[in-house]
């Protein structure tokens, strides 16, 4: 179809815009602009300049197109574009840069944020400044101690609150016993020192506040706690007080050369490679990622061959004209497709229940078997693809049924004469032009699968677990349930975002590759440019 | 020497025979396979109606069918079924209208306006698909989080928030699929109505959209039912039962209580699943034609 260019028409229009409308476009642009802009002040504020870098970008993309009129066609999809921007490309622009971060527990903070975490960390010295002590306690286990310093000043330390200069006979305290201390404080009672030193709570507690904390260091001795690290932020070290020995800053963990020691936490920091070189190198990474690769591989090509093997056998069944209730056929073997995934991956699980579902109470009574499903890997992998070609073989069904009406009867009848039987036709000329039609389609299948999260994850959650692991890893996970166990639900190690972030590039490199050949497959590319 | 004749007509009546027997052939195989993909739905549909409501003990026929479990899952106070049945509804209607607006609006430009850059948008709008959102999890979830410290209307446990990232997905592959469609009205049409002096927005308007309107349902249902049965951003996003799409709720309820609210849980699967069922049944061959487009050729 030849089609004449209206740019030419676009010119008119442009200057048509009514008042109204115009007045419209200023105050969206208003309203839009104080709105992002107050929003791009808080994020930065807030010191997540990342996301204030991308709200700007949408800041400036919507300002510019609604602005200048040359940019009319955007403003047809400005709105579009933008949510794109935000929530598709900015999401992944941000998992490049996390894949080379270290964040995660334990580096979630800033570096300024994890030196003041740091520096709160105490200790209790040797010498140094201390109290003689006397130890009171409230029927409710509440401790108090009475303080007096070589100074002959006095003190009430409770936990949690500065230490209170008081002296015997004050409100709420008793008289002073002969040797200047108060024989009782209200609400509490006194320790005898041969009971209070034999007390194992006692030398754990804190008293007063942060900044002057002080702790029982012997049966005679209070002192106040000191810092633990001094930082010296020429060099970037830390030093522990207590023993002199040095961390340096490896990569956002400051880390000590002599005894290896780490100091909880770091700071978020870019630490390059790493997240990948662990990725393949790790050893406690390694045994579980080659088993969690090659099924990665193996799953979704076993599940594309069976849905397409027996979503095809469907169309040719039903090929046949003659076929009695074809229709009402058709309908009900589409059922599995029309169920929203979730629930019918449930229903499975609780079909393949080993203990309690139906499928094992028929095989049992057939074949006195209960099959493993979720404890045996090889059974647990065997009951996946079977749920998924429940789930996909319709699919397959609707589309080769579609193919299969496309090709010529022509060809049929010309195999026909030649003699050949109804396999060879099938083998020669029915599959060959059903895998060009439908060889795009099957790659998508294929990548699908390949990131078939949501049935991995709700039939068995990956399990069952792979012994041995470090992190937790199951037979039949796949790379991105791994990914989301990593990132969200990794207990016991912590969350690594980092780590999943590589991961999830690792399997986009997959991905993006399996996509450029379905492209070559297709005629997509030739189909933008034949109508510029 | 039996004649030509005679043995044509043994021939055929054995080929009669012969395609008799593949028939019934045939229909034995359809029979099984129609049990096979049925089997499941009429199995939580007779647990549904089972009231000793426990995986284990159920039959396929159960005695005393009633509908205790649907009264139960109803009235759970710990499982508020009924809001999260509205979240769904509420999160995938809010988002459908929004994302079907945003495609056809784009997919207009694309295909009836000629501007810099037209192609290589496109092209990146595909590529972009190659980077599935949910590769991405962990970086969606930060955003969304740093984003709700700022404003709490669209951080985690908002739905708001929720059809935000929804919308991420609008400029994807549907812009394609709207483009073909309306590279197939005629151009004349919309030329005729500029002539008269109407606006771009008027010939979308008045013009395109009545004719778009058919396909315009399939899409907005695909679409409906896609976000209705998305799973793992919901999960993520959403943590507190009350915000619960139905089938995060779905799927954390049977996590607990699996077996022993068999019954419960297939009552509310059936009330999820079944008018999407239905409505696919109806629309099958639109539908069937929405999933071919561009890759078989008919």
């Amino acid at each position: 179809m030849k089609i004449i260019s209206n740019a030419n028409l676009q010119v008119k229009i442009k200057s048509r815009e009514s008042p109204l409308s115009r007045l419209m476009r200023w105050l969206f642009i208003f309203i839009f602009d104080l709105f992002s802009g107050w929003f791009i002040y808080q994020a930065f504020q807030s010191g997540y300049s990342q996301l204030a870098g991308v709200v700007a970008a949408v800041f400036i993309l919507v300002n510019i197109v609604l602005i200048f009129s040359q940019a009319y066609p955007y403003r047809w999809m400005v709105i579009g574009l933008s949510f794109m921007i935000l929530f598709a490309i900015y999401p992944m622009l941000f998992t490049i840069y996390v894949a080379f971060t270290n964040y995660g527990d334990g580096h979630l903070l800033s570096k300024d944020q994890a030196l003041e975490e740091i520096q709160k960390d105490t200790y209790l010295p040797n010498t140094g400044k201390a109290y003689q002590w006397t130890a009171y306690k409230s029927p409710d286990n509440v401790y108090v101690l009475w303080l007096v310093d070589a100074d002959g000043n006095t003190y009430i330390a409770k936990v949690g609150t500065a230490l209170l200069p008081t002296k015997p006979g004050d409100p709420g305290v008793g008289q002073a016993d002969s040797n200047g201390i108060p024989e009782a404080i209200e609400g509490f009672t006194r320790l005898n020192p041969i009971l209070a030193a034999s007390d194992k709570n006692l030398p754990q507690i804190k008293f007063g506040q942060e900044g002057q904390t002080v702790q029982v260091r012997s049966p005679s001795e209070a002192a106040e706690l000191k810092p633990r690290y001094a930082y010296d932020a020429n060099a970037n070290t830390l030093t522990d007080q207590e023993n002199g020995d040095v961390f340096y800053d490896v990569n956002g963990t400051y880390t000590s050369r002599t005894s290896g020691k780490q100091i909880v936490p770091g700071y978020q920091a870019v630490v390059g490679f790493k997240n990948f070189v662990d990725f393949f190198q790790s050893p406690a990474l390694r045994g579980p990622l080659v088993q969690i690769l090659s099924w990665n591989f193996i799953f979704p090509i076993l599940s594309v061959a069976s849905t397409f093997s027996l979503g095809l056998a469907m169309a040719l069944l039903f090929n046949d004209k003659d076929f009695p209730l074809k229709k009402v056929f058709r309908t009900l073997l589409l059922v599995p497709y029309t169920i929203p995934a979730v629930i019918t991956i449930l229903i499975w699980r609780g079909m393949m229940n080993p203990d309690l579902g139906i499928i094992n109470h028929i095989t049992k009574s057939l074949f006195n078997f209960s099959p493993p499903w979720t404890s045996e890997p090889i059974w647990a992998q065997a009951a996946i693809l079977l749920v998924n070609l429940w789930l996909g073989y319709p699919y397959f069904m609707l589309i080769t049924s579609g193919a299969l009406q496309s090709i010529s009867t022509e060809l049929y009848e010309a195999a026909k004469i030649d003699g050949a039987n109804s396999w060879q036709t099938f083998r020669n000329i029915t599959l060959p032009l059903l895998l060009v039609a439908v060889g795009p389609l099957l790659i998508a299948s294929y990548i699908y699968n390949f990131n078939n999260f949501g049935l991995i994850y709700l039939f068995i959650n990956g399990g069952p677990p792979i012994s041995g692991a470090t992190t937790q890893a199951g037979h039949t996970d796949i790379l991105i349930s791994y990914v989301y166990k990593l990132a969200f639900a990794s207990s016991g190690r912590g969350v690594q975002y980092g780590l999943a972030s590589a991961i999830s590039i690792v399997v986009f490199f997959i991905v993006a590759a399996l996509t450029l050949l379905q492209f070559r497959f297709t005629n997509m590319w030739e189909e933008v440019s034949k109508n510029a | 020497m039996p004649s030509i004749k005679a043995t044509y007509e043994r021939l055929s009546t054995s080929q009669k025979f012969m395609r008799r027997f593949a028939l019934v052939i045939k229909l034995i195989v359809a029979v099984i396979m129609v049990i096979f993909a049925i089997f499941p739905v009429l199995w939580i549909f007779s647990a549904s109606l089972d009231p000793t409501s426990q995986l284990g003990s159920q039959s396929l026929i159960p005695r005393n069918a009633g509908l205790v479990n649907f009264q139960k899952l109803l009235n759970d106070p710990l499982m508020p079924f009924w809001r999260w049945i509205w979240n769904s509804v509420k999160i995938s209607g809010i988002t459908t209208i929004l994302s079907v607006s945003i495609t056809t609006m784009a997919a207009y430009a694309f295909s009836r306006l000629r501007f810099a850059g037209r192609i290589n948008i496109l092209k990146a709008i595909m590529l972009i698909q190659v980077f599935p959102s949910l590769l991405a999890l962990v970086a969606i979830y930060l955003m969304v989080q740093q984003t709700g410290k700022i404003v709490p209307w669209l951080g985690l446990e908002t739905h708001a928030g929720l059809i935000m990232v929804y919308l991420g997905g609008s400029m994807g592959i549907n812009i394609w699929l709207m483009k073909g469609f309306l590279d197939t009205i005629p151009r004349a049409i919309d030329e005729a109505a500029m002539i008269d002096g109407a606006t771009n927005w008027q010939t979308f308007t008045r013009l395109l959209l009545p004719l778009l309107r058919p396909i315009l349902v399939v899409v907005g249902i695909l679409a409906f039912i896609g976000t209705y049965g998305d799973f793992v951003l919901a999960r993520i996003l959403l943590s507190k039962a009350e915000n619960y799409t139905l089938m995060v709720g779905l799927a954390l309820f049977t996590d607990n209580q699996f077996a022993q609210n068999w019954g419960q849980f297939s009552a509310g699967a059936l009330i999820g699943a079944l008018p999407v069922v239905i409505v696919y049944l109806l629309l099958q061959d639109q539908i069937a034609g929405g999933l071919t487009v561009g890759a078989v050729k008919e």
